[in-house]
């Protein structure tokens, strides 16, 4: 088993094992806003502790630029969110970080270590592990081999040592009582037997965030955790994403719904048209006029009238479901 | 109508050697299939490889015996391998049409003119089961139970055939129990979520692609030595469609199902071929309608009609669990 | 829809139970006998060569002599099974006619008991022949181009039902298949079902054919695919239904057509017409025309017309076009019943160049796949011009590799192309996730 393996599964098991105190809850964000105060509001602008750092990063499909991001750096520890205009290439741009598809230039490292040509699973080995938009609960198995799944250096998924209970049992009761103890975490113990395909969006959602937990990650990337999801649970699984950065982890996350990216984020990253066109706390951005234009189009009062409202959220939610089912497309 | 005859025929076909090869056919495909999700068309050249690798090393090149089981399980290895390495990163519909198409390669090539003095062009090998017969323990005689019974050879190769299909069925059992078979039913639901996991997904394709290869492999042993000759047309395309029918027909994603499913499939294609067949012979079917002749093509017929009505109305099989099935989740 | 379904399927039933009343029963000669046809293929026309004489020789001093007659069948009944030589005579060819391979004037064969032992001689132009080759490379050409379009008319059809509903259709073969039956049912007059409906011109026969063929398209997709679609089956398990589909249709066919290859009777024999190295038959050309003008209407409507770009529409994106207020289903329905006549007309001319069988459809189902594969899935461009690479190649490829092996090479292809080129030639690369 190589090393990186065995540390990140050993780590994800202490991350979890040692839950914080509510107290510490602050302390973390207070951190978190402390390491970002003296760093400019300007796109790329340099972090006093990165984790992740990406340069010159392009994608092209076709004729089309889905993605042309100069330079960006992630804060460790921190929670940071990339919103951006539907088209933006947030999700183009998840894809290419995490090894899901290749760059057409660029270069980019997590922990200082070159991501480029690392194919998709060794990067979630390294420790950066992502959801997807549309949630892909593996839905003919049930919740807890779900979670089982996630483990990582697991002796019985070799194939010679599969045969064998006696070489994996062991370890298979370890990981067991591990996602126990998560499902009861996220409030999924009841549903332990069911089919994943049987839980709701909302669960779904919840399902693969504990998931991605199982492999012991550094840092979590959640492509629109809240979309689909029943507002009764918003608020539970906010309190799930803030305490990821309880537990010491970082977590970049795609969000569309404003509040939210200012109720929970420590930096916020703008992207438009494949660029990355702001960066800052949330406040400083959400009144920065590229930032607007960009995003809201001609709407640019902070205070908008309920009308208002109304229209942009309906245009939002006709591009997103432009984009799902372009999704949907793609994954047939 | 002798129904004495037409239900022992019946019975004798659900054991006999077609069923344990189509039982070891669907057995592989099960692996590909049922539990990856894996599209493979091409099972027949899984079996053609093996079933020639041993002819040809016996009857051509004079080898022994066990040397042509080996070339044949490597041949299936290296099918496997040159299958996985171009299709297994691209979309399922590709794997099934370079799978499909690779059987496909395998029979030109083995039946053609060009290559006779290899593989005996369209008629086939024969002459390479001694060294098989040899080690037969059943002395020379019928061994029946009432009429119903076999010869001493078709008793040594039923019992090697049904040794293996049990031995195949422990190790699918076992590999599906363990976390690498939950690897595998997971890449069926969703490839890419496996890999956010950090699960080497191509590997594990491969890998069952070549486990599923091999299984399957076992079939054209026990056929090419069952009949004691090949000919490459048996390796057509309707070969590997016979076998998802079984393995559809016992309900996919499940140990047992291949080997119920063969088992009941060839049953009925018995029933089915004596029945017309003694109805013909009788004249309750005037001959102008349906001769004994065409028979066979009433069998394939029902064959394509069975697999459309099952995946219609019951994709899960005469057992299977419908929520559990992965055919309708895409 | 399940009653639709229900209904379909006890159709396809009853039309089973019907035909039980036809049927035509084929006898079988006893005793064992090698007989041939000698014979030189001009385009699609065979010229026989009469009095010409084959010997044979066999086990325990075994010697038979045969001369062909007007046809160029020749026969030669033998003692029993065993191991014979077979020679040609060579001076007893007409002048300019020669084997093609001088070393194949004598050749063994295994004669099984029972068996009626076919033996051929090839005779032509010889291929050793050096200064031919760029002659021989035209005519191979020409042949390929006849080949890529006939494949086209199939591979357009199936890649615009693959683009608008998803499903790999493996029934698509037998529906090329159908066309050519019933045009050649047509045309002799012996129809299954109406032993009274007498036989048409060539070109009646083919549009009635054809209007069938729409027919049954239609009939397939309000049957059942469209049923299925309404119940929300997997694309995997319509690619399996249609498999099912293909396996029943072509023994049905078998048993309606029995197993022989017949030509149609107008155009059983025909003179080439030379056009500088190339020489075809007249029905070569018009049949490449038709399919050069077909092909060209049905890009162009795709292009122009209404219905044509709701077609691009829903195959781009379904959900899009169907929010945008397109009637998907209509647009299915349009494309199955103009697919299946695409098919069917692929039929009709590949009856016409390689004669009519149960299973002509199915025997290029692989190179329709493989010239939709190439061109990249779903498209329609593609699906033209990878027919014509894989028309092309498999036709030229014989100039170095055998006959019989042409279609090894062409799949080969398709799988390193694959590994090169995974979105196919015109395919576009798509994001994933």
């Amino acid at each position: 088993m190589p090393a990186d393996q065995t540390e990140a599964a050993a780590e994800g098991h202490t991350a979890t094992a040692s839950r914080p105190d509510a107290g510490s809850r602050r302390g973390r964000r207070d951190a978190a806003a402390l390491a970002l105060k003296d760093v400019p509001h300007e796109p790329g602008a340099p972090k006093p502790d990165p984790i992740l750092v990406a340069d010159g990063i392009k994608r092209q499909f076709g004729g089309l630029t889905a993605v042309d991001v100069d330079h960006v750096e992630l804060q460790r520890g921190a929670i940071t969110a990339l919103i951006g205009p539907n088209g933006a290439g947030k999700t183009t741009f998840f894809n290419l970080l995490t090894g899901f598809d290749q760059p057409n230039s660029g270069i980019w490292s997590f922990n200082g270590r070159s991501l480029s040509g690392v194919a998709a699973h060794r990067v979630a080995r390294l420790g950066m592990v992502r959801t997807f938009q549309l949630t892909k609960a593996l839905s003919k198995l049930t919740v807890i081999e779900n979670m089982r799944l996630g483990a990582t250096g697991q002796r019985g998924e070799n194939v010679f040592r599969a045969l064998f209970r006696s070489v994996w049992g062991a370890q298979e009761r370890e990981i067991t009582t591990r996602a126990d103890d998560l499902l009861e975490r996220f409030k999924l113990d009841a549903k332990r037997q069911d089919f994943a395909g049987s839980l709701s969006g909302g669960q779904r959602k919840l399902l693969e965030m504990a998931r991605a937990l199982m492999v012991g990650p550094e840092m979590v990337m959640l492509d629109e955790p809240m979309a689909g999801v029943n507002p009764a649970l918003t608020q539970s699984l906010l309190g799930h994403v803030k305490d990821l950065r309880e537990d010491g982890m970082t977590v970049l996350f795609v969000e569309h719904d404003m509040d939210m990216v200012r109720d929970i984020s420590d930096w916020v990253i703008v992207m438009a048209q494949g660029k990355v066109i702001a960066e800052g706390p949330p406040d400083s951005v959400m009144g920065d006029q590229r930032v607007i234009d960009a995003y809201l189009g001609s709407h640019h009062d902070a205070v908008l009238t309920e009308e208002e409202e109304q229209e942009v959220l309906a245009k939002a939610e006709e591009a997103l479901e432009r984009e799902r089912a372009e999704n949907e497309e793609t994954a047939q | 109508m002798d129904w004495q005859r037409i239900i022992i025929n019946a019975l004798e076909a659900s054991v006999g050697l077609q069923a344990v090869v189509f039982a070891l056919a669907a057995i592989g495909l099960n692996v590909h299939f049922g539990y990856t999700g894996l599209l493979n068309f091409g099972q027949s050249g899984f079996l053609a490889v093996a079933a020639y690798g041993l002819a040809v090393t016996v009857a051509t090149f004079d080898l022994p015996f066990w040397l042509g089981i080996v070339f044949g399980l490597l041949g299936a290895v290296v099918l496997a391998l040159l299958l996985g390495i171009p299709t297994l990163r691209l979309r399922a519909d590709y794997l099934a049409i370079v799978t499909i198409a690779a059987a496909e390669i395998i029979r030109l090539t083995v039946r053609s003119v060009t290559f006779e003095g290899t593989f005996g062009g369209s008629d086939g090998r024969q002459g390479f089961a001694g060294g098989f017969y040899d080690l037969n323990p059943y002395p020379k005689r019928q061994y029946n139970i009432g009429e119903f019974g076999f010869n001493e050879r078709q008793m040594w190769i039923l019992t090697v055939g049904w040794v293996l299909v049990a031995l195949s069925c422990l190790i699918v059992f076992l590999l599906m129990r363990s976390p690498w078979g939950r690897v595998l039913k997971a890449i069926r639901e969703d490839e890419d979520a496996v890999r956010s996991l950090g699960k080497n997904v191509y590997s594990y394709k491969m890998q069952s692609l070549i486990i599923g290869g091999v299984l399957g492999s076992l079939g054209g042993f026990v056929y090419a030595l069952g009949q004691a000759s090949i000919q490459p047309d048996i390796f057509g395309t309707d070969t590997t469609f016979f076998a998802y029918t079984i393995l559809i027909l016992g309900g996919a994603a499940r140990v047992a199902s291949p080997v119920v499913g063969a088992i009941v499939f060839w049953m009925l294609l018995s029933l089915t071929d004596n029945v017309l067949n003694e109805a013909i012979d009788a004249g309750y079917i005037s001959s102008s309608v349906i001769n004994n002749t065409q028979v066979g093509q009433f069998r394939f017929m029902l064959v394509g009609l069975l697999l459309m009505l099952l995946m219609i109305f019951r994709p899960q099989g005469i057992f299977g669990d419908r929520r559990e099935i992965a055919l309708d989740a895409r | 829809m399940h009653k639709r379904l229900a209904l379909f399927l006890a159709v396809l039933f009853s039309t089973l139970a019907a035909v039980l009343g036809v049927g035509a029963g084929t006898a079988q000669a006893e005793g064992e006998t090698v007989f041939g046809f000698l014979f030189q293929r001009k385009g699609t026309e065979r010229v026989a060569y009469e009095g010409v004489t084959v010997a044979v020789k066999g086990p325990k001093g075994f010697t038979g002599k045969a001369t062909s007659d007007a046809k160029g069948r020749w026969e030669v009944p033998l003692p029993g099974p065993g191991r014979y030589t077979v020679e040609l005579d060579t001076k007893t060819l007409p002048k300019g006619v020669t084997l093609t391979d001088e070393t194949k004037k004598s050749l063994k064969v295994e004669v099984l008991e029972g068996q009626t032992k076919p033996v051929l001689f090839p005779l032509g132009k010889s291929t050793r022949q050096v200064e031919s080759k760029w002659s021989q490379a035209a005519q191979l050409t020409a042949e390929g181009l006849r080949f890529g379009l006939i494949i086209a008319l199939a591979a357009l059809g199936l890649s615009l039902i693959f683009g608008t509903t998803g499903l790999t259709n493996f029934a698509h073969g037998e529906l090329v298949t159908l066309g050519a039956l019933l045009t050649w049912w047509l045309s002799t007059g012996v129809v299954p079902f109406f032993p009274d409906f007498g036989g048409l011109q060539f070109f009646p026969a083919a549009a009635i054919a054809l209007i069938v063929c729409g027919l049954f398209g239609w009939a397939n997709d309000a049957g059942l695919w469209r049923p299925l679609r309404r119940r929300g089956t997997g694309l995997i398990a319509a690619m399996i239904v249609s498999i099912g589909m293909s396996i029943f249709l072509r023994y049905f066919y078998l048993y309606l057509f029995g197993g022989s290859t017949r030509q149609y009777p107008d155009y059983r024999g025909a003179t080439g017409i030379d056009i500088g190295p190339i020489s075809l038959a007249a029905v070569d050309y018009w049949s490449m025309a038709v399919a050069v003008v077909v092909l060209g209407a049905v890009i162009y409507a795709l292009v122009n017309t209404r219905i044509g770009k709701a077609t691009r529409a829903v195959s781009d994106n379904p959900a899009l076009a169907a929010a945008s207020g397109i009637d998907v289903d209509r647009v299915i329905r349009v494309v199955w019943v103009s697919g299946a006549m695409l098919a069917g007309l692929a039929g009709v001319l590949l009856g016409l160049a390689q004669g009519v069988n149960f299973q002509i459809g199915f025997q290029i189902l692989l190179l329709i796949f493989a010239a939709v594969t190439l061109g990249g899935l779903g498209t329609a461009y593609g699906a033209l011009v990878g027919s014509i690479v894989v028309g092309m190649f498999i036709s030229v490829s014989t100039l170095w590799i055998p006959v019989e092996l042409k279609n090894v090479g062409a799949l080969g292809i398709l799988i390193v192309i694959l590994l090169v080129r995974p979105q196919g030639i015109l395919g576009r690369a798509q994001r994933v996730g």
